[in-house]
C-alpha cells in the first residue's frame, strides 16, 4: 500500500529527534497562547514567521502547525476551569464545561476533551493522508479558469461563514485583494499602488500586514476594557470518566469528527465552525436536550473533537491546492514562501518528505498534547494570573523585533505601525480583519489566473462557464452568495454566532 | 432622531467609497490593456469597482438598519502603541537594540490605564536582557546593541 509507505516515510521524518523538538515546541507554545486569552494563533504564528527562516522548512511547519492545533487543546482547558474561552473555537466548550467543572466534574471534563480531540485529530490526520494526494493529482489537471474558479469559490466561502455583515465582509475581502496587487505588476514590472514610495516597489510586507492587524489592532482592542479576570479556578478532581460517561460521549466523538473533518475541508471553514455547527446538532439530536447548558457531557465531547478534526483538516486545501481556507492558513502559506516553496499540488509530488512529515507530526502532536495537558493543568492556570498590562508589553516587542527581522528593514516596522490602527479603525467599524488578510494572500494569484485565463480564451470571458470544473465551481460560489444573503438563513445566521 | 442609524455603517461605507476613489484613481493612471492582454490596471479597476459599489450598500444599509453605535475607543493605547512601535523603527538604527527596545516596551506599558511604574520599569529591563538572549545571542540577530548616537559605531 501506498498509502503506508508514504505514512512510513513521513514518521522516519517527524520521529528524528529535531523534528520532535519543535513539535514540542510548537505544542507547548500552542497550549500557552491557547490557555491566554487575547493572544491567538494568527498573531503567534505572524510573530514566529521570522523566527522560522533558520529553519529547515519541514521544522518550522511542523512547529507552526503544533501552535495552531495546541491552542485549541489549551483553549478549552481554560473555557472548562474558569469559563473563560481562551480561542473563539473553545467559546461552545465553555457552556457545558465549565458547568460540568461547577458540579465537581471539572476531571471529567477535561479527560472527555482530551480525548475527544485526540481520537478526531487521530481520525483527521488519516483522512488527510489519505484525501490529499487525489486531491492534489486532480489539481494539477486545473487550469486557469478552474484555479481562478476555486479561489472565488474559497473567498465566498469564508465570507459566508464568518460572523457579521456579509457585504462588509465581501469589501474587506476586496480591500486585501486590492492591498495585495501594491507593488511591482508581474508582466509589465509597472509598480502599482506605491505611491511613489521606494520601499513598496515590492509591495506591502505579508508579515507586517498581519502583525499590525492581528497583533498590534487586537492589543489595542483589548485595552478599551481592561477588566479584572476573576479567577475562581475549579478543583480538578479524577480524571476518571465514568463507565457510564464513557458510553455517553462515544457518538458524540464521533459525529463531532466527521463534522469537523468535513467542515474543515471547506473554504473558510476550520475549527471555530465545526466547533459551533457540532454544538447544535448535539442539542438538536439530543434525547434530553434540557440538560445542554447544565453540564451535559456531550456538549464538550462533540464540539472540542470537531473543533480538533476541523483545525487538521483545513490543512488539506492548503497543501493541495495552495489555497488558505482562514488566516492561519494564510500564514502557513506566507512560511512556505518564505521558506522557497510555493504551495500547491506540486508539494505532494516534489516535497514528499514535508507533505506526510507534516502530517505524520500532527498524529504525533496529538499525541504529546494528551501526554502534556492533563498532567500540567496546573501550571496553565496559573499562568492565567499573569495580568495583561504586564503580558502585551512583551507582545509588542516580540513583534517590533520580529517584523523588523523579516527583512532588516525599519519600513515595514512602519508599515505594522499603520496597519495596527487600520486594524483597530476596522474592528471599531465592526469590519471583521480575517476576510482582507486571505484576500490579501490570494490577491496576487487571482489576478495572474485571470490573465491567464482570459489570453487562452482570447478575451472570451465565458471561458468560464463553457468549462464544467469551473462552471460547477463558480455556480457553487453563487448558490453559498444567495444562501446567506436570504433573509432566513441570515437570521439563523445571526442566532447561531450570538450563542 | 438622528436619520443616521447605524454610524458605524455609514462611516464603514464612507470608508469603502473613499478607498475605492483612491484605488481608482491609482489604477487610472495605469495601462489598462484589453480584455485579451489586460494591462496593470485591469483587475484593479474592477475591484475598486467592486469595493466601490459594496460601500454604497454598506453606506444605505446604515440609513436603514439600526445598530449598536460604537463604543469608547481605547485612545491612550491607539496612540501609544502606534508611537511605540514609530519609536521601535525610527531609533533602532540610531541608538540601537538595546535602547530602542527599552523605549518601545516602556512606551506600550504606558498605554494601559493599569501603568505602574515599577512593574514598568520591570518589565522594560526583563524585555530587554530576554530578547537580547533570545534573538541577539541566540538567534543571532545582526544588529547593533548601541548605535552611534550613544557612541556606538
Amino acid at each position: 500500500m501506498e498509502l503506508f509507505d508514504n505514512l512510513a516515510l513521513g514518521f522516519s521524518v517527524a520521529f528524528s529527534l529535531q523534528n520532535l523538538l519543535y513539535c514540542f515546541i510548537g505544542c507547548l507554545l500552542g497550549t500557552l497562547i491557547g490557555v491566554l486569552p487575547g493572544l491567538g494563533p494568527v498573531a503567534t504564528i505572524a510573530m514566529l514567521l521570522p523566527i522560522t527562516f533558520g529553519l529547515p522548512p519541514v521544522s518550522a511547519l511542523i512547529m507552526l502547525a503544533g501552535i495552531y492545533y495546541g491552542a485549541q487543546y489549551g483553549g478549552s482547558t481554560t473555557a472548562i476551569l474558569i469559563n473563560l474561552p481562551g480561542e473563539s473555537s473553545s467559546v461552545v466548550t465553555a457552556l457545558d464545561g465549565h458547568q460540568m467543572a461547577k458540579q465537581g466534574r471539572a476531571g471529567a471534563a477535561l479527560a472527555t476533551a482530551a480525548l475527544g480531540s485526540f481520537f478526531a485529530g487521530t481520525v483527521a490526520t488519516f483522512l488527510l493522508a489519505l484525501f490529499a494526494p487525489p486531491l492534489a493529482d486532480l489539481a494539477l489537471k486545473f487550469g486557469p479558469p478552474e484555479y481562478f474558479a476555486l479561489m472565488v469559490l474559497g473567498l465566498i466561502a469564508s465570507v459566508t461563514l464568518a460572523s457579521g455583515s456579509i457585504v462588509k465582509a465581501l469589501a474587506m475581502i476586496v480591500l486585501g485583494l486590492l492591498l495585495g496587487l501594491s507593488g511591482q505588476d508581474i508582466y509589465t514590472g509597472t509598480p502599482r499602488f506605491t505611491f511613489d514610495v521606494q520601499e513598496l516597489t515590492d509591495g506591502f510586507d505579508f508579515v507586517a500586514l498581519a502583525m499590525g492587524v492581528f497583533g498590534i489592532g487586537e492589543i489595542i482592542r483589548n485595552l478599551e476594557d481592561e477588566k479584572q479576570r476573576s479567577l475562581v479556578a475549579a478543583k480538578v478532581s479524577s480524571l476518571m470518566l465514568t463507565k457510564d460517561e464513557f458510553k455517553q460521549i462515544i457518538a458524540p466523538v464521533l459525529r463531532g469528527t466527521i463534522l469537523g473533518s468535513a467542515l474543515g475541508i471547506l473554504p473558510g471553514g476550520g475549527a471555530m465552525l465545526s466547533s459551533f455547527a457540532s454544538y447544535s446538532i448535539e442539542k438538536k439530536i439530543s434525547k434530553n436536550p434540557k440538560s445542554f447548558g447544565k453540564g451535559a457531557i456531550a456538549g464538550v465531547a462533540g464540539p472540542e473533537s470537531a473543533n480538533n478534526a476541523g483545525a487538521q483538516t483545513s490543512f488539506i486545501p492548503m497543501l493541495t491546492l495552495g489555497i488558505p481556507s482562514n488566516p492561519v492558513m494564510a500564514l502557513m502559506i506566507g512560511a512556505l514562501i518564505i521558506q522557497g516553496i510555493t504551495p500547491g499540488p506540486n508539494v505532494v509530488t516534489e516535497k514528499p518528505d514535508l507533505f506526510w512529515g507534516i502530517i505524520a507530526s500532527m498524529w504525533i502532536g496529538n499525541l504529546m498534547l494528551v501526554l502534556l495537558n492533563l498532567p500540567l493543568i496546573g501550571m496553565w492556570v496559573r499562568l492565567l494570573t499573569v495580568p495583561y498590562h504586564v503580558l502585551f508589553p512583551a507582545i509588542m516587542a516580540f513583534c517590533c523585533i520580529g517584523v523588523y527581522s523579516v527583512n532588516n528593514n525599519t519600513f515595514d516596522v512602519y508599515t505594522m505601525a499603520l496597519f495596527g490602527v487600520v486594524g483597530y479603525v476596522l474592528v471599531k467599524l465592526d469590519c471583521e480583519p480575517a476576510p482582507l488578510l486571505l484576500g490579501f494572500v490570494i490577491g496576487p494569484m487571482l489576478e495572474e489566473y485571470l490573465r491567464r485565463a482570459m489570453l487562452i480564451s482570447r478575451g472570451d470571458p465565458m471561458v468560464f462557464v463553457t468549462r464544467p470544473i469551473s462552471a460547477t465551481l463558480l455556480a457553487l460560489a453563487a448558490i453559498a452568495l444567495v444562501v446567506v444573503l436570504l433573509p432566513s438563513v441570515s437570521k439563523t445566521r445571526e442566532e447561531a454566532f450570538r450563542e | 432622531m438622528s436619520f443616521i442609524r447605524s454610524p458605524k455603517d455609514v462611516l464603514a461605507g464612507l470608508l469603502f467609497i473613499a478607498l475605492a476613489a483612491l484605488f481608482a484613481w491609482q489604477a487610472n493612471l495605469l495601462p489598462m490593456g484589453s480584455s485579451v492582454r489586460m494591462g496593470p490596471g485591469y483587475f484593479p479597476m474592477i475591484l475598486s469597482g467592486m469595493m466601490g459599489v459594496l460601500g454604497v450598500i454598506v453606506l444605505i444599509n446604515g440609513f436603514r438598519f439600526h445598530a449598536e453605535g460604537a463604543t469608547g475607543i481605547a485612545w491612550r493605547g491607539l496612540i501609544l502603541l502606534t508611537l511605540s512601535a514609530l519609536f521601535f523603527g525610527a531609533f533602532l538604527r540610531p541608538l540601537g537594540f538595546l535602547p530602542a527596545l527599552a523605549g518601545t516596551v516602556f512606551l506600550s506599558a504606558l498605554g494601559s490605564q493599569k501603568f505602574h511604574l515599577v512593574t514598568a520599569l520591570a518589565i522594560t529591563g526583563v524585555m530587554v536582557v530576554f530578547s537580547w538572549a533570545v534573538f541577539i545571542w541566540g538567534l543571532g540577530l545582526p544588529i547593533q546593541l548601541i548605535g552611534p548616537w550613544l557612541g556606538g559605531y
